[in-house]
């Protein structure tokens, strides 16, 4: 049988953000798959550099529309070491509620697109309704439904009221009785089952060597949690469970995620109850002092890890951002060869993929030769006024910022 | 001929199927999206959708077959509505009755997804022609499981004239209830037939964008688009006609009859699009095979069973 | 237990039940207290310290002298993130979040606003 190559992407309807797979396909059989990634660079990490630690959190917090307290939780507790702030504990028990509310909307989310990409829209309308609750409950408590604002360096902005503590209780309530009716239905919907099992197979020793992390290592069979394995905050005072599955499949990381909902859940009463009193949050220096720090969290789809270098200004000299997609990307052309075009769509959903959050460089390839080249900041900017100036703008004398 | 060409123009041909079509294709929607708890659209969102494509720029690829690119829509569009000619819709009589129109329904309902398939091949685009290989491949599981679904209850009356079979069932009203099996088949194919969840398979956004109609925009889409819910009515009137041959006295009656039947089945399809995930063209095509197919030889065999023995 | 069509009689179910959705422009679901919305200027509060401008992570605002002890800001809506960082920065409570959320516009400078 003729082989040929189908380019999905980098607009496609089943892929949220632009990226593009090439798929060699054998009939409706993927032979071999190449991940290209990189169509998404914002220059984020540059952009922070020019900013002071406290607008870099917002800035930060935009890196991803999803996870953004993740980011931004990351990126304040490396600010926070650096400065050798103490952060009151109220504060870090409102970031972990947060952080867990930010989980449930993340992963209600995912359900809803996995039952996008398998053409199943009612599932996806279902969980976008149900999403709607904890939606509305992240906007009673920090006044937006995503990118939230709620982190600022040595603590949180707003405070959770006893009110509010009874309104979330509420409505965890609702989201279990739903979360548990998904669990029964839709896993026990046959033709569901059928497109996710066995589909997307990453064995425990490949997701160990592909170095993926959250859900889809956790759906192969491995433990892995930095919650529970290098906690911080509140988590060390906090009981749950690290679920992890077998089936080491699309189905296995839909288990994973709803079971993850359920504990989620569970996570989110014992902030309420624990709940201490005490200020929300703690005078940190507009200058920090000079060195280096990392940070890891547990973002909704993986472990998010950031990087901070400070020189002793108010402003970083480095930040690095390693989201959890570009862990997972990796394992994509694995899962994806031998499989179906059909299950192309729903193979890379299940990594929950953020392309966004995770291209950091472009790289600039000559049109005529091919050849590649890397660039620094002053080559890359010379570059591109000299390119402008051809197009009849002049943009060199915009100082730099 | 004036007379035949106000049948083929307005009543109930072209002018006629298209307005029901429009309203059912509301009907479709508004309960689909109810099902999902949405308000869903408003009565007129399909005539505005037509409307719409109709106004806006057909680009044809430049490396399209122009005139087969064309010309497609316009055949399937053409063999629905031929189809729709001889399904009886205001008494159990059709406009033209013949001997065998049975045949002939299922042969004009044939076209359009063969129509689907050359209008993919002709894009030459890669995924249009790869949603034209899947409509093609779906046509080959759907089809006998359907033929044969529908055949059963014309083997059962002996004959393969519709009038003669909602006769024949008028007279012995009992004998439906044998056709049941045959009845769930049908409305289970139909789906593959009108390429709706679970066997959107050959249009399947999320894989191969638009599948089929991935190129075609303005007026050809519009026409492809009217082929699909004119589709929808005369398979599910074809339906109604041979498994539900309820009739009265009176034409109008008969008529809203029609609307009734046409409805039920329109819900049924409607609740199977909103409870079901995509099928996978291998699932689709063995479970064609696999459980509808014997299903239905089984009905067949039944079927000759009984009219051998009881009816001889 | 898995078969074909379990969730189809909550389907049903729902057939006779009240919408999730509205119908936006006609119906509008309320925004919550601590929402942060399009910026309001209290100018008798300002000391013009340009403490908004220096913490604001998207140079949305700027504040000018009109006269004495008199300042107006100029506020540039379509840069702005809606972070707050500028209403929590103010020592003076010049500036304020408005629940409005509805800013779309056809002509992006009509964004600049000189409150």
């Amino acid at each position: 049988m003729s082989k040929i190559m189908v380019p999905l992407g980098p607009q496609h309807p089943a892929l949220e953000e632009p990226e593009s797979f090439n798929l060699l396909l054998e009939g409706e059989r993927v032979a071999a798959s190449q991940v290209c990634i990189g169509y998404n660079h914002r220059g984020m990490e540059k952009a922070a550099e020019s900013r002071t630690y406290l607008q870099n959190v917002y800035l930060l917090e935009r890196i991803c529309g999803i996870c953004s307290h993740s980011h931004s939780t990351c990126y304040v507790q490396t600010v926070e070491d650096l400065a050798g702030v103490e952060v009151p504990q109220r504060a870090l028990y409102i970031r972990a509620l947060i952080g867990e509310l930010e989980r449930i909307h993340s992963h209600m989310l995912w359900l809803g697109i996995a039952g996008h990409e398998i053409g199943f829209m009612t599932l996806f309308m279902y969980a976008w309704k149900d999403r709607e609750i904890v939606m509305d409950i992240l906007e009673m408590l920090t006044g937006n439904r995503i990118n939230y604002g709620m982190n600022t360096l040595g603590g949180v902005r707003r405070d959770v009221t006893p009110e509010m503590a009874d309104k979330i209780r509420e409505a965890v309530g609702q989201l279990q009785e739903r979360t548990e009716y998904y669990s029964r239905v839709i896993l026990g919907e046959e033709t569901v089952y059928l497109r996710l099992s066995g589909v997307g197979k990453l064995s425990k020793a490949d997701a160990l060597r592909f170095d993926t992390t959250g859900p889809v290592l956790r759906a192969s069979g491995v433990g892995r949690d930095v919650r529970r394995d290098d906690p911080n905050g509140i988590y060390p005072n906090l009981d749950f469970q690290v679920i992890t599955d077998d089936h080491e499949d699309v189905y296995g990381r839909t288990v994973v995620r709803v079971k993850e909902l359920l504990e989620s859940y569970k996570i989110i009463r014992q902030i309420l109850d624990q709940l201490p009193d005490g200020p929300l949050t703690v005078k940190v220096p507009n200058r920090i002092p000079a060195g280096e720090c990392i940070s890891r969290y547990e973002a909704p789809r993986g472990e998010d890890i950031h990087y901070t270098r400070s020189n002793g200004t108010d402003k970083p000299d480095r930040v690095k951002v390693r989201a959890p997609t570009l862990a997972n990307s990796a394992a994509i052309a694995h899962m994806l060869d031998g499989g179906y075009l059909a299950d192309v769509p729903i193979v890379i959903a299940a990594i929950d993929p953020c392309f966004s959050c995770t291209d950091r460089m472009v790289r600039v390839t000559d049109a005529n030769s091919g050849q590649a080249q890397s660039m620094d900041w002053e080559s890359l900017r010379r570059y591109s006024a000299q390119w402008y100036r051809k197009q009849g703008m002049d943009f060199s004398r915009i100082p730099l910022r | 001929m004036a007379l035949d060409l106000f049948y083929i123009v307005i009543f109930p041909g072209f002018l006629f199927l298209g307005a029901i079509s429009l309203v059912f294709e509301y009907i479709d929607r508004k309960l689909y999206a109810r099902l999902q708890n949405r308000i869903g659209p408003r009565w007129y969102q399909p005539l505005a959708d037509i409307i719409k494509l109709l106004t806006k720029e057909t680009i044809i690829p430049k490396e399209a077959d122009r005139r087969f690119f064309a010309a497609v829509p316009m055949v399937a569009l053409a063999a629905t509505t031929a189809a729709f000619l001889y399904v009886p819709i205001w008494s159990s009589r059709s406009l033209m009755p013949f001997a065998s129109d049975l045949i002939v329904v299922l042969y004009f309902l044939t076209i359009p997804t063969l129509c689907f398939f050359l209008a993919g091949w002709f894009s030459s685009s890669l995924f249009a022609q790869i949603g034209g290989v899947r409509a093609l491949t779906q046509l080959f599981a759907y089809e006998v499981p359907l033929y044969m679904a529908l055949l059963a209850p014309a083997l059962l009356a002996g004959t393969w004239s519709i009038s003669g079979i909602t006769a024949f069932y008028h007279q012995h009203p009992i004998y439906l209830l044998l056709n049941i099996p045959a009845f769930c088949i049908c409305i289970i194919s139909a789906q593959g037939k009108l390429e709706r969840v679970p066997f959107d398979i050959p249009d399947a956004e999320t894989e191969i964008v638009g599948g089929t109609f991935t190129e075609y925009s303005g007026r050809l889409l519009a026409l492809f688009k009217m082929t699909l819910n004119s589709e929808m009515v005369v398979v599910a009137a074809l339906i109604a006609a041979i498994f539900i041959p309820v009739f009265v006295q009176s034409a109008i009656l008969n008529f809203l009859l029609f609307l009734v039947k046409v409805f039920v089945i329109v819900f049924v399809l409607a609740l199977m699009r909103a409870s079901f995930a995509r099928f996978r063209i291998d699932q689709m095509i063995s479970f064609c095979w696999k459980v509808l197919a014997p299903i239905s030889l089984a009905q067949i065999l039944v079927d000759i069973i009984v009219r051998g023995i009881i009816l001889k | 237990m898995k078969f074909f069509g379990k969730i189809a009689p909550d389907l049903l179910a729902m057939l006779g039940k009240k919408t999730d959705t509205v119908l936006y422009p006609q119906v509008k679901t309320p925004v919550s207290d601590r929402f942060r919305g399009a910026l309001k200027f209290n100018k008798e509060r300002c000391v013009g310290c340009k403490l908004c401008t220096r913490v604001c992570p998207a140079q949305a605002i700027t504040i000018e002298k009109v006269a004495d002890k008199e300042f107006k800001a100029i506020v540039h809506m379509d840069k702005c993130i809606f972070c707050g960082q500028c209403v929590e920065s103010c020592n003076k409570d010049a500036l304020e979040n408005t629940n409005n959320f509805e800013l779309a516009c056809s002509d992006k400078s009509s964004l600049d606003w000189e409150i």
